[in-house]
């Protein structure tokens, strides 16, 4: 039988605990661009301009059939030798996890906005208010209502994908477990608390995102 | 008032306006009338522009848009402005869900007209009173049946103090015994002068409450003419064949 021993944590919590800052925060930021650029190109897919929904097709395509590990790696090592700037591990991961992210809230925004009767818009259209103000006031309010918890959801894979970033030695949550189990002799251990970590994090988000399948199941 | 003329319009192959040439006074009430696929629909959406036409003119009180070729793009602030001089009430209600019914009638004048709230909400709820609605004022639209939901549409287009409303099938998604109240708001709409182009199957309301009945069929207008004698003694075969149906329907 194997002998659990966690004395280890007591003096390593700080270090875990910076990893998980780490963690949050890096998810927080591409959480947030993401979202932001994601609702660029939902709008750039169903635009009538050919030129915008080229340019925000491509930009969702070419990161969602990307495996985000390879875009990782090749963001950090790759992309500067063709633009001739460094790249921090930061910036690189923030870049590739945001494209990444930005894809898929792109594909549930633009399914939001039309799922939405199209009478919606052509009662905004009969009142006399322009396409903005019809999207604005109209139309989000209804999508992202039946879009939260998709986007939730997606937030909760993104969080995941942050883990990633230890293979540029950012010091994740993920990371700051790797060093503390080859100092500490404690893999078992070590993962097994990096795991509930995560796992504590994203849980709360899961339930979240049940709440708002229930609640949107009751109104309509 | 309203010229409508040379309209034509075509979806891919299929043409649903050859050519139709209408004009309607101040205060007057018309039916359009006319089997499924005869244009009228889209007729009354061509007027508010929801479909622009291809080819043609229409002017409405002292605006007018043109047409055509000679105009590839319609500028949008242009529609927008247009449009507020026309309400809509639209079959399926279409008010906005995640809004109250005051919202919903007030959104207009606020956000298309820039009108202050203030001034906005007194109008909404005087059109709320006439279509009988303003005690449900703070309620949201789920919560109201068929025909409530139809009065505040009424009264979301009125509150655009337009010049003619449009009304493309008003009645047809209402259950058979919420279909008198909406009648009757439009009955007294049209007792106060207001101009009002109305898509309807219903011919009995066509007959009170129209002056005028304009039978359309295949894209054109066929028979135009005072609602009782369109109705009673139609001229055009077509016509009389139409409302054969109806006319079965009623013994």
């Amino acid at each position: 039988m194997y002998q659990w021993n966690f004395s280890w944590l007591w003096d390593n919590y700080d270090f875990l605990f910076s990893g998980l800052m780490v963690t949050i925060l890096l998810s927080a930021a591409v959480v947030v661009a993401g979202l932001i650029l994601g609702t660029v190109n939902a709008l750039g897919t169903i635009s009538k301009h050919k030129f915008f929904r080229i340019i925000s097709i491509s930009m969702i395509e070419v990161s969602r059939c990307t495996p985000v590990l390879v875009a990782l790696i090749w963001i950090y090592y790759a992309l500067p030798i063709l633009i001739g700037v460094e790249i921090s591990a930061l910036t690189a991961s923030f870049i590739a996890l945001t494209l990444y992210g930005a894809s898929f809230y792109a594909e549930i925004i633009r399914g939001g906005i039309q799922g939405v009767d199209p009478g919606q818009y052509e009662a905004g259209e009969a009142i006399g208010l322009m396409h903005g103000d019809i999207l604005r006031r109209i139309i989000l309010p209804q999508a992202i209502r039946k879009m939260l918890p998709s986007l939730v959801n997606q937030s909760v894979i993104n969080l995941k994908n942050t883990s990633l970033v230890s293979v540029l030695a950012i010091p994740d949550l993920l990371y700051q477990g790797k060093l503390i189990a080859l100092e500490t002799f404690r893999p078992l251990e070590v993962y097994t608390v990096v795991a509930l970590f995560y796992f504590a994090l994203l849980f709360p988000l899961t339930m979240l995102v049940r709440h708002l399948e229930s609640r949107n199941s009751v109104k309509h | 008032m309203i010229r409508i003329d040379a309209i034509q319009k075509q979806f891919g192959d299929l043409v649903v306006l050859r050519d139709v040439n209408l004009k309607i006074e101040k205060g007057e009430v018309v039916a359009l009338i006319g089997p499924s696929g005869s244009g009228k629909s889209t007729l009354l959406r061509c007027l508010n522009v929801l479909v622009p036409p291809d080819a043609g003119r229409i002017e409405i009180g002292n605006t007018r848009m043109v047409f055509g070729e000679s105009r590839l793009q319609l500028k949008p602030k242009e529609l927008a402005e247009f449009r507020r001089h026309t309400g809509m009430v639209f079959q399926h209600f279409n008010l906005f869900p995640h809004m109250t019914v005051l919202q919903n009638v007030m959104e207009g004048p606020v956000t298309a007209k820039k009108m202050n709230k203030q001034q906005a909400q007194e109008l909404a709820m005087e059109q709320l009173e006439k279509v009988g609605m303003s005690i449900k004022a703070n309620d949201y639209p789920s919560s109201l049946s068929g025909g409530q939901k139809q009065r505040i549409a009424i009264a979301r287009a009125l509150a655009m103090e337009p010049q003619v409303i449009l009304f493309d099938e008003a009645t047809s998604a209402l259950d058979p015994e919420l279909v008198g109240e909406v009648l009757s708001v439009m009955k007294e709409l049209a007792a106060e002068g207001m101009t009002m182009i109305v898509v309807t199957h219903e011919m009995s309301f066509a007959r009170e409450v129209a002056n005028r009945v304009v039978f359309m069929r295949d894209g054109v207008v066929v028979e135009d003419g005072p609602a009782k004698q369109v109705i009673d003694h139609p001229k055009d075969e077509r016509t009389k064949a139409f409302l054969s149906h109806f006319h079965a329907n009623e013994h």
